[in-house]
């Protein structure tokens, strides 16, 4: 039906009906926590990945699991911003109740704890004491537990070992196993004891591949979510948008070394200027600035497919957890036959 | 089509010797390309256009140039708003995902202005929207268009305020209303102007073609939650003669934004993948409609608004009309259509080598930092905002295009990114040696770890400098110009 420039028109042969699109690759399911009947002791564990098709192609296949709201806790003082530490000030100082105000008021569905005070340059924590907070968080919160080292690759394994064997049956998301450290170690310890690896690599498809295979020596496939590595809107978000769809399609295309489901360090939103400082009026307050950030960030990795979410303001994690509620759900009440927005009076 | 089951393909781009072929292949270099064939691949590549060969639009290239036309032209319409220096191109999309080419035309943004506001309100509401600017990585981010809408529904006062507008503002328009009658009467006053007419819908779409067709107008039609209606609505429309069409199967704010997101995608994916012309347009998203049910300037509407809007164009959005000019919330939404806009085909690495900011001296401070474009402009622009811009060396380190955060795992797992023999290697082939006196390197903050080896290797002092170079100039002036002043 189009005109050429030479006034004929053509009609394309497609049409709506039958809209059906088979992809023929399937991310596998993994399970997080699990139940005293599981072999652990958390109220529900939870399922992530499964999809057939790329995220929102609800007309293709829908997605079996929803998004998961990790919230991140720190096992000691780091510097938060302003937006966010006015939330948790009270419990900054306890990783416990930290977790627990995290779970109980905002609705996380799950813990990032964080151990940062692990690394030799901070306090140097040693793997037993470490084990011990992770123990204190598991036993303030009963929902599924992901535990973070401090990026020291030496030290990180050498805690891993300690916590996974403490909190054996757990299914805690080790987070993270990279090139960068002793794989074949790190993803025993997660196997011996029934955990589940989250594999980090540095914003590259083919690192993120090699590490899988590494892995897949020791980790079944259920055993395994990937981190290809999280920019924040307005600090390279588009290399890691375009990279974590470029792995789900390639997934659901067939590529069975990356059918995973996909973690984003959403709390990384907060390193990019604009979400924390001070700016010129117009732009403030950065109290509401600062969550916008992390919400905007936190939605750009839902729509590349991913599954899995660390993040850290109370505003962003009721926006988007609301939100993927909402984009379970088809279907408006309203029909907005009339389009009342023009005639809005605001 | 009778085959259920289709399969996803990859986009279907015509070769260069297939293009090639069509071509005159006299490489008279009129179109500025040595060969034709060089022409073909930068028109496969969509960075030549057709018009720049002048000999095809000869009438003896005719047949090969509706070819070329045909298998060249994008599956997503490009449609034109507006005329002059602001006129606003949306649409003209060629993929799905950015990685398979790039995103071509911005998501366009459209702020309301209604015609019940009072003048004075009324121009300073244009005002702001003009002012909205912000400079990111050296570019001006701001708004596009002013949406007129029809609160009063009576053709007087829309009329009124479209003139105000117009004779205000330069940015191209959209005039919102359903009723024909309301619509020709702003419409009559901006003629030549070519605003954006929204919108056509099942009832009213007769008289909208016809003031469309009358005024060489683009046309948003408007079927909620339908593409089958759409579709027939469309082909109905373009019989008409009316073929820069807009298409809004609805934005459903929260509730139902499921439907809203699998209809932007199906619209993309049909005309993307399945070359389905009745679908291939730009695509319209209102946000606006976060605001139904609130009061003026409430807080909650706006973050709603701006969340959709994020959504939105992560999914194909040509244009979104929107009400909140807040900063707070706007700001985040223009960045992050900035960088999925930006072409994924261009390197993500600058230049290693030494830059030199303002006329530094022998006493100037040395500091380095990787070749990852967004760590470098990050860096550069901290430093250019800053006192100390008029008076310092920095030197770009080759990470092969990694940041500074990466390049520090990298290094300290010895897997690449940043080497001791790299810095080594920058510092003796910058010939900074030769420019400063002092022999010291100011590292950044995350490279803490290098500082011994960077020392014994390079025979200079490495300073730990600040993680953040947002606080470069601060450490300078307790690390440094105290220091160079007291030794002088």
């Amino acid at each position: 039906m189009r005109k050429t420039p030479f006034g004929e028109k053509t009609e394309s042969p497609t049409s709506l009906e039958g809209l059906k699109i088979r992809f023929p690759g399937k991310i596998v399911t993994v399970k997080l926590g699990a139940t005293r009947s599981e072999g652990g002791t958390r109220a529900r564990s939870i399922l992530i990945g499964g999809e057939e098709a790329p995220t929102f192609y609800h007309f293709a296949a829908p997605s079996p699991h929803l998004p998961v709201v990790a919230c991140d806790v720190f096992d000691t003082k780091i510097p938060i911003p302003k937006a966010v530490k006015m939330h948790i000030e009270e419990v900054v100082d306890d990783p416990a109740e930290w977790a627990k105000l995290y779970v109980n008021k905002f609705g996380a569905d799950m813990i990032t704890l964080q151990l940062i005070s692990i690394d030799p340059k901070i306090k140097d924590t040693s793997p037993k004491e470490a084990a011990k907070t992770v123990e204190n968080v598991l036993q303030a919160v009963n929902v599924p537990l992901a535990v973070g080292g401090c990026g020291d690759p030496l030290k990180d394994l050498a805690v891993f070992k300690e916590v996974t064997e403490m909190a054996e049956g757990e299914r805690l998301l080790i987070s993270s196993i990279s090139p960068w450290m002793n794989v074949r170690e790190a993803a025993e310890t997660v196997k011996k004891y029934d955990h589940v690896a989250l594999a980090l690599s540095g914003m590259d498809m083919n690192e993120a591949r090699e590490l899988n295979r590494a892995l897949y020596c020791t980790l079944s496939r259920e055993q395994i979510v990937m981190d290809p590595s999280t920019a924040s809107l307005g600090s390279g978000l588009e290399f890691t948008y375009t990279l974590m769809a470029r792995i789900r399609l390639a997934a659901v295309m067939g590529d069975d070394e990356l059918q995973h489901p996909l973690s984003s360090g959403v709390t990384n939103a907060w390193f990019a200027r604009e979400s924390y400082r001070k700016m010129a009026p117009q732009w403030e307050p950065r109290e509401l600035r600062g969550p916008m950030w992390e919400t905007v960030t936190a939605l750009t990795s839902i729509a590349a497919g991913c599954d899995f979410l660390m993040m850290m303001h109370p505003a962003t994690i009721q926006t988007v957890k609301d939100l993927i509620q909402k984009l379970k759900e088809s279907g408006s009440k309203r029909t907005l036959e009339t389009a009342d927005w023009i005639s809005l009076r605001i | 089509m009778t085959n259920n089951d289709r399969k996803p393909g990859t986009r279907n781009a015509p070769s260069p010797v297939s293009i090639y072929k069509l071509l005159p292949r006299t490489n008279c270099q009129k179109c500025g390309q040595k060969t034709c064939m060089a022409f073909a691949s930068k028109l496969v590549n969509r960075e030549a256009t057709l018009d720049e060969c002048t000999p095809i639009l000869e009438k003896s290239y005719e047949e090969a140039y509706r070819q070329l036309w045909k298998s060249l032209r994008p599956p997503v319409r490009q449609v034109v708003i507006g005329t002059g220096d602001k006129t606003v191109k949306i649409g003209g999309e060629f993929v799905i995902y950015r990685h398979e080419l790039a995103y071509i035309n911005p998501t366009a943004i459209a702020i309301d202005v209604t015609d019940e506001l009072p003048c004075d309100q009324l121009l300073k509401r244009v005002k702001q929207i003009e002012d909205f600017t912000y400079t990111y990585l050296g570019r001006k981010l701001g708004l596009d268009l002013i949406a007129i809408r029809s609160t009063s529904n009576d053709p007087a006062k829309f009329a009124e305020a479209t003139r105000v507008v117009a004779e205000s503002s330069a940015l191209p328009l959209v005039l919102c209303s359903l009723d024909p009658k309301v619509m020709k009467a702003g419409l009559e006053l901006v003629s030549g102007k070519r605003p954006l007419l929204y919108a056509a819908t099942k009832d009213n779409w007769k008289d909208m073609a016809e003031l469309a067709s009358t005024y060489k107008c683009p046309l948003v039609v408007r079927v909620p939650n339908d593409l089958k209606l759409l579709r027939s609505l469309t082909k109905d429309l373009m019989s008409a003669d009316v073929d820069d069409l807009v298409l809004d199967p609805v934005t459903y704010p929260y509730e139902g934004i499921q439907d809203t997101l699998r209809n932007f995608s199906i619209l993309r994916w049909i005309s993307c993948k399945e070359g389905d012309e009745l679908l291939g347009f730009p695509i319209a998203g209102t946000p606006i409609e976060a605001w139904e049910g609130h009061e003026r300037s409430s807080e909650a509407a706006t973050w709603k608004e701006a969340a959709v809007a994020s959504l939105l164009i992560t999914h194909y959005a040509s244009l979104l009309i929107m009400h909140t000019l807040d900063g707070w919330a706007l700001l985040p939404v223009v960045i992050l259509r900035q960088n999925l806009y930006t072409d994924p085909r261009k390197p993500a690495a600058v230049e290693p080598g030494l830059r030199i900011f303002g006329e530094p001296d022998e006493n100037s401070p040395v500091m380095f930092t990787t070749n990852f474009s967004l760590t470098y402009f990050t860096v550069s622009s901290d430093i250019e905002s800053s006192p100390i811009s008029n008076r310092c060396y920095l030197l770009v380190v080759d990470s092969e295009g990694v940041g500074v955060r990466t390049a520090a795992a990298r290094a300290s797992a010895r897997k690449g990114g940043i080497t001791v023999e790299g810095i080594a290697k920058a510092i003796s082939e910058s010939g900074v040696e030769q420019k400063v006196k002092h022999k010291t390197l100011i590292i950044p903050g995350l490279l803490a770890n290098l500082k011994d080896e960077i020392e014994k290797l390079t025979g200079w002092k490495a300073l730990i400098g600040p993680s953040n170079s947002a606080e470069l100039p601060k450490f300078l002036e307790e690390h440094w110009y105290k220091n160079v002043q007291e030794s002088s």
